[in-house]
């Protein structure tokens, strides 16, 4: 295969940051992607805008296009990239699969991005010590892949595993279905080795569970690619359970299924997964790929229990039973693997499917404690009235973490607005109830805005000395996390697709 | 300024979840966002909507698609992408240097259609391989002598049907016509004979209507649809007028091709007509295994892995069918491969256009091929045998099928026991 390297690429944006910088800008610019072909070769170094446009987004709403795009292959090329990025002072992006939620991998001020798609190594598995060393492009369900024939697991689950990568799930600290049992992102990452702002590895954690002085492992899950690049990753195996089963209940009322999310946790079972679906979502389920889901139930209900064969023979039945005292129209256990394998398809295809009802959407991640779920879960279907705009639910109820998806066609001017109101509305009653704006897809370049909602000025001025104590001149992955607007410029956008509400 | 003609419906159904990367072979390749189906969805909507232009850089990034549609399987809002790919391409024009886009284009519009020029040429290349001239295509430039390798032997014989219609063995069941195909024909002979020989035997009337033509797959999924139209109308008119409870096809492009004929005349007053035929096409093996085989099978003591062809798999969402009639063969076993659903890198003309991306694709299935320890491959797609076959060559060892050779020659064993 041949890629172009170059010349033709300055038609592109590069041209408008060249046009504001100058001639002096220009011929750094021309340094910099010098500096970068030699590091990583011509052919991994992008800039022909039909070869980075693809690279403006990844699966939120949001869009900025990327000056340059580079593709290392190993631990030395990130690090030589980073320092010769850093002494160009442009924006550095790490990206993985780019299947975020947030807008963590768009590049808001431009810059460099690092796409970590090539490092996609499962390097080492450890089948004793039950750890597997990853390098952060290596794909989520690649790692259960490779370690299932030794009868382990790799736990964290997102609904977008068959795609997306574990260095972004170390970045946004990512959940999914089964992390109600075993926990999230960084309670199954024992290390992480970090290229830092001057470009040198470093190992944060190590390969035991208790390395001793600060978690900096911990600070770093999470940290949403603003402290460094995750070269390499330490993570937790876990044994394959004995028996896994799966049920699903049909509810008439969404009211009794939250109500059953409640009881069944406060009878104290602790499901593996414990998921949620309205009915506008089993709609756009059974419209873009049937799963057998009930079209006319108000929700669903998917809860899986794990381990002893004993243990899930009885918990499935008392969960049958809590199903059936709150009014469970229908309780269908799955018989067979297949039938399991084609109620998970549809709930982890959910997201994506929802493109057969609209053509954008706007999800929302907030989390609420358990408890008040059924009147959160009102409350969002009267901020749904309110602001006239068509939501579909789908989520973690289990860990109250809430997934409402915000349905519309970005192309009715004024739409994108409403629905952004909406959406902070949600997010409002979520916190107000006590909870938080992100259970698992970050803050990123969306949510940024909301922080000061949680956080006093004191707590945000503490995670930025945080921050600057890695990366001292802010130069990765600008723009996120932090309420402030990027520093090293405005932030670029599609004129077409996003109107000035959205960078808040 | 848009391209307003690739406005089409089915852009607007991708929220770009990401969900397609990993099943995209060329992607997992060259691990660039741009040669992924969301990445390439993106670049037709940005030129949809003038953001970059159509350039030859955007057309290697369409044109690097093998068009298997893997994505359209894995992506839950069931976007269509081979449709959004057809437009691009239908904008692009053929791909290549002027002289390769000017041969291609002969080829789409004056040798497809008309199936005995095709047979005239292939009878021509049998006897320059049956002569002592081969030996002068080591003068060929490199390309050229690649290309040459490539060529497959052509058969003494091309498959010329006895009558235009073969009554049922045993009582009648169904009444079927048979696409007998462009290329099929003149490589694949003994396979349209098997093909027929398994319908008959399973109580089918086989019609095989002379006057039917190629089903224009090469054409539509290259962008060409102005000879593909009236390719399509021709098989169309004749297979209509036949009277028949199913067309069946034993080469995947075609019948995933066949299937859509509704969606090329989109808009037109023939559209009706075309999908009329359209739901007609069946698959050999779908239609077999639907129907449910009768007669003595014989053992047939071997072990086999299966091949999906990309379009019988993901265009045609044709997986259990094949497997269940390999299963009812007696004696057989049948190991399943790694990522059998994966493209091997034929492709149609992709082998030839592409042949750096073709060849890592089908070094990677020779490994899973061999990984199984079966001795045999089952493929049942032209394509993919001749890709295969080029494989086994290289590598040495499997032997490949197609799954009409195998039930026919069970049929054939049963019979030989009384």
């Amino acid at each position: 295969m041949e890629l172009t390297t170059g010349e033709r690429g300055n038609a592109g944006t590069g041209e408008r940051g060249k046009a504001q910088r100058g001639n002096a800008g220009a011929r750094e610019r021309a340094r910099l992607l010098r500096e970068l072909r030699r590091i990583v070769g011509p052919q991994h170094v992008l800039v022909d805008p039909a070869d980075i446009i693809v690279y403006e987004q990844d699966g939120s709403i949001l869009q900025a296009m990327p000056d340059i795009v580079v593709l290392p292959v190993s631990v030395q090329e990130v690090g030589a990239v980073v320092r010769a990025a850093r002494a160009a002072d442009v924006p550095i992006v790490p990206r993985g699969s780019g299947t975020g939620l947030a807008g963590g991998a768009v590049p808001a001020a431009g810059g460099v991005i690092v796409s970590l798609a090539r490092l996609d190594r499962l390097l080492e598995v450890d089948p004793r010590g039950r750890t597997a060393t990853v390098e952060p492009g290596v794909i989520n369900l690649d790692v259960t892949k490779g370690v299932a024939p030794r009868g382990l697991f790799y736990a964290p689950d997102p609904s977008s595993q068959a795609a997306c990568s574990v260095g972004g799930n170390l970045a946004n600290n990512s959940g999914g279905p089964h992390t109600l049992a075993y926990g999230v992102t960084t309670n199954h990452a024992l290390g992480v080795e970090v290229v830092l702002h001057d470009g040198a590895p470093l190992w944060l954690g190590g390969p035991v569970p208790d390395t001793p002085g600060y978690d900096l492992c911990g600070v770093f899950v999470g940290s949403e690619g603003t402290l460094g690049i995750a070269v390499r990753g330490i993570v937790r195996l876990m044994r394959a359970r004995e028996s896994v089963r799966t049920l699903l209940a049909v509810f008439d009322r969404m009211d009794d299924a939250t109500r059953v999310v409640v009881d069944i946790t406060a009878a104290g079972i602790v499901p593996a997964a414990l998921e949620m679906m309205d009915q506008t979502t089993i709609e756009a389920v059974e419209r873009g790929a049937p799963a057998g889901f009930p079209r006319d139930a108000e929700a669903v209900l998917l809860v899986e229990v794990e381990g002893l064969r004993e243990y899930t023979g009885r918990s499935l039945r008392e969960i049958e039973e809590i199903c059936r005292r709150a009014a469970a129209r229908e309780v269908r256990i799955a018989q067979s693997d297949a039938e399991r394998a084609a109620l998970w398809k549809g709930r982890k295809g959910a997201f994506g499917a929802l493109g057969t009802l609209a053509p954008n959407y706007y999800v929302m991640d907030g989390v609420v404690p358990r408890s008040r779920l059924p009147e959160t879960m009102r409350k969002v279907s009267e901020i749904g009235r309110t602001f006239a705009v068509r939501i579909a639910n789908v989520f973690h109820a289990g860990d109250g973490n809430l997934h409402p998806n915000i349905l519309f066609d970005m192309r009715i001017p004024g739409e994108l607005d409403r629905v952004i109101e909406a959406g902070a509305a949600i997010l409002r009653a979520c916190v107000d109830a006590g909870g938080s704006l992100t259970g698992e897809h970050g803050i990123g370049l969306e949510k940024r805005g909301y922080m000061s909602w949680v956080f006093t000025e004191a707590d945000l001025d503490a995670m930025a000395r945080v921050r600057r104590a890695f990366d001292p001149a802010g130069g990765f992955n600008p723009g996120k996390v932090f309420p402030s607007p990027p520093a090293c410029g405005e932030p670029r956008r599609a004129p077409a697709k996003i109107p000035a509400g959205l960078w808040v | 300024m848009g391209l307003p003609v690739l406005q089409i419906p089915e852009l607007d159904q991708c929220v770009h979840c990401g969900l397609c990367l990993t099943q995209c072979p060329t992607y997992r390749v060259t691990r660039l966002e741009t040669e992924s189906p969301r990445g390439r969805i993106h670049l037709v909507r940005a030129a949809a909507e003038g953001r970059i232009a159509p350039t030859e850089r955007f057309a290697e990034h369409i044109y690097l698609c093998l068009m298997c549609r893997a994505c359209e399987t894995a992506c839950p809002s069931g976007v269509k992408y081979g449709r959004i790919a057809e437009a691009a391409r239908e904008v692009l024009g053929a791909p290549g240097s002027r002289l390769s886009r000017a041969l291609v284009g002969l080829a789409f519009t004056r040798l497809f259609p008309h199936l005995g020029r095709l047979r005239f040429l292939f009878s021509m290349l049998r006897a320059y391989q049956r002569s002592g001239l081969r030996v002068l295509a080591r003068l060929l430039p490199k390309r050229l002598r690649e290309m040459e390798a490539l060529l497959p032997p052509v058969p003494d014989r091309f498959f010329t049907p006895q009558a235009e219609v073969l009554p049922a063995i045993g009582p009648r069941r169904a009444r079927v016509a048979f696409l007998s195909g462009c290329v099929m024909p003149l490589l694949f002979g003994e396979i349209n004979e098997a093909t027929v020989r398994v319908l008959r035997r399973n109580g089918c009337d086989v019609l095989i209507p002379s006057d039917q033509g190629c089903c224009a797959a090469l054409n539509v999924h290259n962008g060409e649809t102005v000879a593909a139209k009236a390719m399509a109308r021709r098989n169309i008119d004749t297979f209509l007028g036949a009277g028949v409870d199913a067309v069946i096809v034993n080469a995947a492009g075609c019948g995933a091709t066949m299937k859509e004929y509704g969606h090329l005349f989109k808009g037109e007053p023939y559209a009706e007509k075309a999908a009329a035929f359209s739901a007609l096409v069946k698959d050999a093996a779908e239609f077999l295994a639907d129907l449910g085989l009768v007669g003595q099978l014989g053992r047939l003591e071997m072990t086999v892995t299966y091949q999906d062809p990309c379009h019988l798999v993901h265009g045609q969402k044709v997986r259990a069918q094949p497997r269940r009639l390999l299963a009812a063969i007696p004696g057989l076993t049948l190991v399943e491969m790694d990522a059998a659903d994966r493209c091997c890198g034929s492709a149609g003309i992709y082998n030839i256009t592409h042949p750096e991306m073709s060849q890592t694709l089908l070094e990677e299935k020779m490994a899973a091929i061999a990984r199984t320890k079966a001795p045999a491959v089952v493929a049942p797609n032209p394509g993919c045998m001749l890709q295969l076959r080029s494989g086994a060559q290289r590598s040495g060892g499997v032997t490949v099928y197609h799954l009409m050779d195998l039930l026919d020659r069970a049929y054939q064993l049963g019979e030989a026991r009384p």
